[in-house]
């Protein structure tokens, strides 16, 4: 289940992905595909849906097969992994939901650290709400609060913020930055926006096979300013090269 | 607010049937009005509510019976993988077979007593709550699933923690069918052969005539068994009382 350490892998990459194959439902996703996270570093993907950007995470916290390459992960280290959907247990309150992980485990649920958990992402008020009583922002919170729980090294995190509106999703991209800093973060989002503020390795994954391309990322620790001039500047350059890896992607797709 | 509801539509219920039995003016031994069949249930209080209580304690132990077989079946489907493929296709066959027809064997082999009648009832209860509960178990979430491959669960923890908590409300939703059907299979055991019971009690009565006897009989079945159900899924809503339907 745990991604096989490698003694060979680089010390400042934290994951190495060499020469990867996978497919999915018959279609080749991609093919000799290479990527290595740099440790401590946000590093963000972007690309059209479909391309297999989740599949590529997905991967990389164990949760898929290589058909081929190879994944070597740091000291073996384990991952915590953020999905798009807040993924909460509906019958949990917050506290039991930021603590599932250690009841998995079989290990004793560390009350007061999950609550200093909640704290951290300002739920401390809503340990005992059911997720159905709380928002979208909150919910997502909470998902947080369970990701920084598990204390990983490595954070591995599917478009986590796309479903909130514009406002929360900000304050989500800060809050997240502030508390993961240090760690080594995969972020895989379909807005440019995003990936500039949080990212500092930046990759656009297009065609069929999928290839990655590095994008440059402002200097910097996230989470920058939407309004920087460089980061407008980027993200109009970013948008064009979306746009046309999204046209170029206009392979004919599996029916 | 649904009490007063349904006491509402069972007095005018009531009050039809009064007024059939006036309008038409039929034979007491035929359809016994509202009042006689009230007033032969108080002159036979202590015979019908003792024969209730052998109807009760049937319903009651096929209910536990049965969910509970229902209960390991879903999870021995679920977990074992040649149970799966070779008992399911049996159980949904099963499923063809009219249980009422069963219920001669089961006099002859457990007896007139309430055996008889609790295998009948667990017969009945046992399909809609395995074949719900395997349902919501196959159909956990995905997401939670991986949630819990990553957090590094074994499998049998995140049954335990993920998916037997996610099928609840599926089995919820069997084990209300199954408290509606229980009070059938129970009181079919009682006509097949019995020495007790309200099915007992009824078929006795429309034998020698008093048909009002027989009424009241059913009358209190019936309660019993809304009041059953009611019970049931009150204590389900309140135990399930995360769901967002609720």
């Amino acid at each position: 289940m745990t991604p096989s350490a490698d003694s060979h892998s680089r010390p400042d990459h934290a994951v190495r992905i060499e020469g990867a194959r996978f497919g999915f439902e018959g279609a080749l996703l991609f093919d000799g595909l290479d990527l290595a996270l740099e440790q401590g570093r946000w590093t963000c993907l972007l690309g059209p849906s479909g391309v297999g950007k989740s599949s590529l995470l997905r991967v990389i916290a164990g949760l898929e097969r290589l058909e081929g390459g190879a994944l070597a992960v740091r000291d073996d280290a384990p991952v915590a992994y953020m999905a798009q959907q807040d993924l909460l247990m509906p019958w949990l309150g917050a506290l039991g939901n930021v603590s599932l992980g250690a009841r998995l485990r079989g290990e004793r649920p560390d009350r007061a650290r999950a609550l200093a958990m909640l704290e951290r992402v300002g739920l401390g008020a809503e340990a005992d709400a059911l997720p159905r009583t709380l928002s979208g922002g909150m919910r997502q919170r909470v998902a947080l609060a369970r990701t920084l729980m598990e204390d990983r090294p490595i954070v591995l995190m599917d478009e986590p913020f796309s479903a909130l509106d514009a406002i929360t999703r900000a304050r989500l991209q800060e809050l997240a930055a502030g508390l993961l800093a240090g760690r080594t973060v995969l972020l895989v989002t379909h807005d440019p926006l995003e990936a500039l503020r949080l990212g500092e390795r930046i990759y656009v994954m297009a065609g069929r096979p999928a290839t990655l391309q590095p994008a440059p990322a402002p200097d910097g620790p996230p989470p920058r300013r939407p309004g920087e001039r460089t980061l407008q500047a980027l993200h109009a350059e970013l948008l064009e090269r979306l746009t046309a890896a999204d046209d170029a992607a206009a392979f004919p797709r599996p029916s | 607010m649904r009490a007063l509801r349904l006491t509402a539509v069972c007095g005018i219920l009531v009050l039809i049937w009064q007024a059939v039995v006036w309008l038409a003016d039929t034979p007491h031994y035929i359809l016994p009005g509202p009042a006689r069949v009230g007033s032969t249930w108080w002159e036979h209080v202590g015979l019908i509510l003792g024969h209730a209580q052998t109807t009760l304690l049937e319903i009651v132990l096929g209910l536990a019976l049965g969910t509970l077989l229902g209960v390991i079946s879903a999870l021995v489907l679920t977990y074992v993988r040649p149970a799966r493929l070779w008992l399911l296709p049996v159980l949904v066959a099963s499923q063809a077979v009219p249980v009422f027809a069963l219920a001669p064997i089961l006099v002859l082999w457990l007896g007139y007593g309430i055996a008889s009648k609790v295998a009948m009832a667990t017969l009945i209860i046992y399909f809609p709550v395995a074949a719900n509960f395997f349902d919501g178990l196959r159909r956990t979430e995905p997401g939670w699933l991986d949630l819990a491959r990553a957090m590094g669960a074994s499998p049998w923890r995140a049954l335990w923690h993920i998916r037997v908590p996610a099928a609840l409300p599926a089995l919820a939703s069997g084990v209300r069918v199954a408290a509606a059907v229980a009070p059938i299979g129970a009181v079919v055991g009682e006509w097949v052969g019995s020495s007790a019971g309200l099915g007992f009690l009824m078929l006795h009565a429309n034998g020698r005539m008093q048909i009002d006897l027989m009424f009241a009989a059913l009358l209190t079945l019936a309660v019993f068994a809304v009041a059953i159900y009611f019970v049931i899924d009150h204590v389900l809503r309140r135990a399930l009382h995360w769901q967002a339907d609720a």
